[in-house]
This record gives C-alpha cells, structure tokens and sequence, in this order.
C-alpha cells in the first residue's frame, strides 16, 4: 500500500515515487531527525541510563525504602500513555501569560521567586524528553534489577579483595555480566520509543515542529491531509528504522536474542 | 566507617530527590480527583470528597467508553493467549522442517515498531470493511501482539520438561488432558504475562482506535477521555483526574497482581 498515490479506496500504482519523494522532504527529514534525538535522549541515555543507575544503588538499600520508590517509579510507568500526557501537562501548565493556573512546577519556581515558563511552547524538546524519562524508565530499572539479582556476591567480595574499587568492578564484572540484559532493553526500548505517538501527541497537541516523530508526521499526512499512500510510505521507513537499530543492538552487543 | 555511613546517606537523600523527581508528577490527579473545585494548581482541596467520581459514573458519561475498552482488551486477551498458545506448543515440542525459519520470522516480527503499521493497513481496512469497527481494532491488537506472545509462550513451554508429558501419557492421560492437568498448571505465571501483556497493551493504547475509529459511541476509554479534556469549552479539571484515575485502575491492578513474573517473563522470552 506504501506505493499507491492519493486516496485508500482506489488505490493507483505510483511506482517508487513516494520513497523518492520522502527522501526531499524537509518536514520528514526534521520529524527523522526529532525522532532520533528523542530516541537517544530519552530512551537509550535517560531511561536506560538512570534505570541502570537506580538499579545499582537500589540494591542493599533498606527493604522499605526500595519498596516504596520502586512502587512510585513503577505507578510512572504503568499508567496509560494519556493519563501520563494528562499529568505532565498539569505539572508544567500556567506560562506567564498563560490565563490556566498554574501547574505544580511554576508554583514551586513562583515560590522561590523565580519567573514562571510557558515550558511546552519554550522548551518542548527538552520537555518531552524529561516526560519521556519519567514514564519509562521503570522498564529499564526492572530489568536491570533482575539481572543484578544473578550475579554472585562471591564475584564482587573477590574483586573488591583484589583491591578493585567501585569503577573497576562495575566495568570489569558488572557489566560485562549484565550484557545480555543491556542488549534485550535497549532493543526493547528503541521499539517503544520509536513507535511512540501518545505521549508527545497528546502534550504538544500534535502542533508543534519541534517536537512532530516520525510517527505524528505520519499520522498528519495519512489522516489530516488525505495522503495515506505517503503516510504508509513513512510507516515502513519507521519499521526500517527499527529492524536496522535492532540489527545493530545485537551486532554490537553480540547477544543472542 | 565513618565515610562509608557519609556515602550510603548522601545515597539515600539522592534516591529521595529521584523518588521526588517520580512521586511528584502524580500528586495532581490524585488530589484533583478528590477535589470538586479543581484546577490545574496542586493543592490539598478544602473540601475532599468523592464527588467527581460519582458524577461521571453516573451521568452516563465513562460507562460505554470503559466498555469498549474492555470488550477490546479482553476479546485481544483471550485471542493472544490461545492463538500463541496454539503456535507455541508444537514450536516448543516438535521438530519439523523450516522451523528455525519460522522462529526467526517471529522473532523478527517482534523486533519491529509493529503499532507504526496501522496507517498502511487502515487502507487495506477499507477494502475489507473493518474500519470503524471493534473486531477491526481487535484484529490488528491481536496481530502486533502475537509475534512476541508467541516468543513468551514458547520460552515459557520450553522451561516445562517434556518427560513430565510423558509420565502422563503413560500414566493413561491423553495428549490433551496431559496439557490442561500437567502442563497448564506449571506455565500458569507465564501465561499470565502474556495475558496481562495483551491486554494492557489494548487496554491502554491511544494511536490505533484514535485511527480506526469514527463513531463516538464505539471510541475506548483512551481516545474518549482525550476528547473529553477538549470538547469542554471549560475543562472540568476535577472529573478529568477522577476518569483519568479509574482509566489508570485496572492497569496498575493488573500489573500489580503478575508483577512478581512480569520482568523475568519479558526479560527471559527474549534471551530465549
């Protein structure tokens, strides 16, 4: 269906031309590029990056205390992509001169005598990104935690006799033994990332350049401006893109899947 | 010992400040929920009752919504959980020609945005006369789950030794009652993920009703509660929360309830 011109119901073969076509269009190549940048911000540096981080300290930490952040990073995380949106709106609503009260974080800048930000119009990336960090990194933090769970004590009480301090056991013994797992969430992750729509759409309202993936732009064009041979064109660059990253995860981390 | 009880404090307080990071985006729809009066400020409400809730349980408004979500949910459930119980039990078992092709086409499947297909099939859903149905919702939720359905169940089937099946057979059960008495029961927890998986998957997606779907009365909880918090011209933040919170009910319920399984399931399917 991705090479048939204008209209669903009688399609006409176009050949090659909307491949041709997406590849001299400025706004693909910018949501190519938003979807990228959100993908490596959000997901393989902020989830991974701090769920491999609150897995590490979240360990021999006291049992209720793990309990209780664990339980509040995974409500983050469980909760439906629009109530997620919902809530991130209501926490950073209210700019300046915006006539909505204010959200939670203007309150507490105003608080401390800071000026308030309409955050979504001035730093929608970022936003997004932040957002994004928010609701998925209890994934990654999971999984890490069950993969830390299988390394033997004996390992570390051996590396730390030898006189390894924490960098060298974590880069020497932790790592490498967590390989597997660090493979299964970043593919896991880049394909949630990519097919991703909810949270930013819901958001930014779908309006925003800064902030339009792959997945919205094709959204816009399929069933905003009628084109959904092109929209389907897109759709299968996305698929592309994933099954290229996947490749590359299990290339470079040379697990199994 | 004195720096080592530094460092693990300094942990805690940093473990607290991301836990805040976390806890505080939440505090909005819980206490606006409860708060007749609510706005988008954060605040303890003056006078706490549950009044949103009942508003919109009873002026008709949530009521069909969450029905279609759970007729999708739990039809894309139940057709997940047997067809991939189907597909993997003889993947599992038996050796047959062009079966490492096969599990190779799965696992690729699963390796892939499959959500981001909806738009190439909406025009195949035209010519079907699927679109703006629920069956046709229902069919595509079934078949972008099933690839990593599929790959779950098989890895959960292989962890049951076949000469468990066998003593049964002896024992005089048949092929059958050997897979409801014997191996049913040992792969309990892992169907569960997999049921739990599919359904919240239909449960709580957005993008795929909000594109197959027209009709008012057929959208889903998702799509509804987003045109609900826009058809206003005065958003009642309020009952917005209230149905966001019972929307989120089910999801966390579930979760909580197959947590314990969840993230080996998930994590050991794909080691395979």
């Amino acid at each position: 269906m991705a090479l048939t011109g204008v209209g669903a119901d009688t399609p006409q073969f176009v050949g090659f031309d909307n491949f041709v076509h997406i590849f001299r269009d400025g706004e693909f190549l910018n949501s190519l590029r938003v979807s990228l940048t959100y993908l490596v911000f959000s997901a393989l540096i902020g989830q991974a990056g701090l769920g491999l981080l609150l897995a590490l300290l979240m360990r021999r930490r006291n049992i209720v205390f793990k309990s209780i952040l664990g339980a509040i990073i995974v409500a983050a995380w469980v909760i439906p992509d629009v109530v997620a949106g919902f809530v991130w709106s209501a926490f950073l609503a209210g700019g300046p001169q915006s006539v909505l009260d204010p959200g939670l974080l203007n309150t507490i800048f105003s608080t401390f005598g800071l000026p308030r930000h309409a955050w979504l119009q001035e730093a929608p990336m970022t936003m997004v990104v932040i957002a994004n960090i928010w609701r998925g990194t209890a994934f990654s933090m999971l999984l890490y935690a069950s993969a830390l769970e299988s390394i033997p004590q004996e390992l570390l009480e051996a590396s730390s006799i030898d006189g390894a301090n924490i960098w060298a056991s974590l880069r020497y013994i932790i790592l490498p033994l967590i390989r597997g797992a660090i493979g299964t969430d970043l593919l896991l992750i880049t394909l949630a990332t990519l097919s991703d729509f909810t949270l930013v759409y819901v958001l930014t309202a779908g309006s925003n350049v800064n902030t339009e993936l792959m997945t919205i732009y094709q959204y816009r064009q399929a069933f905003q401006f009628y084109q959904i041979g092109y929209g389907s064109a897109i759709a299968l660059l996305i698929i592309a893109a994933g099954a290229i990253l996947s490749l590359i995860y299990t290339r470079i981390l040379r697990v199994d899947l | 010992m004195v720096r080592r009880a530094l460092i693990s404090t300094l942990m805690y307080i940093f473990l607290t400040v991301l836990g805040l990071f976390f806890l505080v985006p939440l505090l909005w729809p819980v206490l606006a929920s409860i708060n007749p009066s609510a706005t988008l400020a954060v605040k303890w409400p003056d006078h706490p009752s549950l009044a949103n809730y009942t508003t919109i349980l009873t002026n008709g408004v949530v009521i069909p919504p969450f029905t279609n979500s759970a007729i999708m949910a739990i039809s894309t459930m139940l057709l997940v959980v047997i067809l991939s119980g189907l597909a993997a039990y003889p993947l599992s078992r038996f050796q047959f020609r062009f079966k490492n092709a096969l599990m190779l086409g799965v696992l690729f499947a699963s390796a892939l945005p499959i959500l981001a297909l909806v738009t190439p099939l909406y025009a195949m859903y035209v010519s079907l006369n699927l679109v703006d149905t629920l069956q046709g919702v229902i069919l595509f939720f079934v078949a972008s789950g099933l690839p990593f359905s599929i790959w779950l169940m098989k890895n959960f089937l292989d962890s049951v030794p076949y000469e468990l099946e066998e003593a049964a057979w002896i024992d005089g059960a048949s092929t059958f009652t050997a897979l409801i008495r014997v191996v049913l029961p040992i792969c309990a927890p892992g169907i569960s993920v997999v049921a739990v998986w599919s359904f919240l998957g239909a449960w709580t997606n957005f993008f795929v009703p909000l594109i197959l779907l027209q009709s008012q009365e057929l959208e889903p909880a998702s799509v509804n509660i987003y045109t609900f918090f826009g058809s206003y011209g005065q958003v009642n933040y309020g009952q917005l929360a209230a149905y966001a919170m019972l929307y989120a009910l089910p999801a966390v319920a579930l979760y909580t309830l197959v947590s314990r399984f969840f993230v080996k399931g998930i994590s050991g399917g794909l080691k395979g």
